[in-house]
């Protein structure tokens, strides 16, 4: 959301700007599908907002890196939404199912966050040099990032094991980072654009693309709080909630006064 | 159509949670009316004992029209 919503004022056209909004609405949505998947295990919303805001909830990587141009959005809908596509289909029949459920529900609505930011890109890569140039650029900065959402290699990976056995997670980390390469590759292709890996090449043996190395230094410092954003992203959260106090207070007024008016009249 | 449970949120009261429901969950015309439930009012059977619970049902096939076997030459029943 907060990546995303830094360009809604600035989308460049009525429809690019409507687009965007009801993606970010979406997001929003996924958030409370999730948090309410997560109060099923019994820990209050307080308590969960409580942990995003003092740092000790993790969140998905990427939220971490800044938009800086238009293209980013582009960027962001095509890898980063394809990203979570390609890790939230298999979990729509995990084994818990709360979880499941809103998966089902969020997938359902990815499938147009990711074909509104390919189409942005489309038009950037065959519109003027200036907006291929643009696009490349947002390509060279999201590809890398996008490659991290899907965690650690295999052998490095200490959680997977665990979710694995209990049927939540289905397929390792390499397995999906792998089928995301083979599909966005050639997506890439298409639009003309260069993935930025020197190393990126079609093993003809396998049928997939062999990459380059992952620099991991860069993801343990950006879960560990410092990569580029991570500061702002918690003031921005903290700074939402505690300007939202009055609205919550004056709800929940609103709905005492009309029930104790309620009692009264009966 | 049946109403069917799509999904939980937050509300200070019943006009708020309609309007969130509202928003959250019919973006894309799921729905043309929504019930809101508060969590507490919902019981449920427990699903370990779904076996018991629903068992007496298995064994009454006289409950089910095939079980009637009547001559093909009426119609209409």
């Amino acid at each position: 959301m907060l990546p995303e919503a830094n360009w809604i004022t600035r989308a460049p056209s009525l429809r690019r700007k409507a687009a965007l909004l009801a993606k970010v609405q979406d997001e929003a949505g996924h958030g409370l599908y999730l948090y309410s998947a997560a109060e099923t295990l019994g820990v209050s919303r307080d308590e969960m907002y409580e942990q995003l805001h003092t740092g000790k909830a993790k969140y998905s990587s990427i939220f971490n890196y800044p938009t800086l141009t238009w293209a980013d959005i582009g960027a962001i809908g095509w890898l980063v939404d394809g990203a979570a596509i390609m890790n939230q289909v298999p979990l729509c029949r995990a084994s818990y199912g709360p979880y499941a459920r809103a998966m089902v529900r969020i997938c359902k609505e990815e499938s147009f966050h990711q074909r509104q930011g390919f189409e942005i890109m489309l038009t950037l890569s065959r519109g003027t040099p200036e907006q291929k140039r643009l696009a490349q650029d947002a390509l060279n900065r999201w590809w890398w990032p996008t490659l991290m959402m899907f965690g650690p290699k295999d052998d490095d990976s200490p959680n997977s094991a665990q979710s694995m056995r209990w049927k939540i997670k289905r397929f390792s980390n390499d397995e999906l980072r792998q089928k995301f390469v083979d599909i966005t590759a050639d997506q890439a292709a298409f639009l003309g654009l260069t993935i930025p890996d020197d190393h990126l090449s079609l093993d003809p043996g396998t049928g997939h693309y062999r990459i380059g190395d992952i620099d991991w230094n860069e993801f343990k410092e950006v879960l560990g709080g410092n990569g580029p954003c991570n500061r702002q992203r918690l003031e921005d959260r903290k700074k939402a909630w505690d300007e939202g106090v009055w609205v919550r207070e004056a709800a929940a007024a609103h709905a005492q006064k009309k029930q104790a008016g309620k009692m009264q009249a009966a | 159509m049946d109403h069917k449970h799509v999904g939980s949120l937050h509300a200070a009261d019943p006009a708020m949670a309609l309007e969130n429901a509202r928003d959250v969950y019919t973006r894309r015309n799921e729905g043309v009316s929504i019930w809101v439930v508060e969590s507490k009012y919902i019981h449920a059977s427990d699903p370990g004992e779904a076996d018991s619970l629903f068992d007496p049902a298995s064994d009454k096939i006289y409950r089910h029209p095939t079980f009637y076997n009547l001559p093909p030459e009426v119609k209409n029943i």
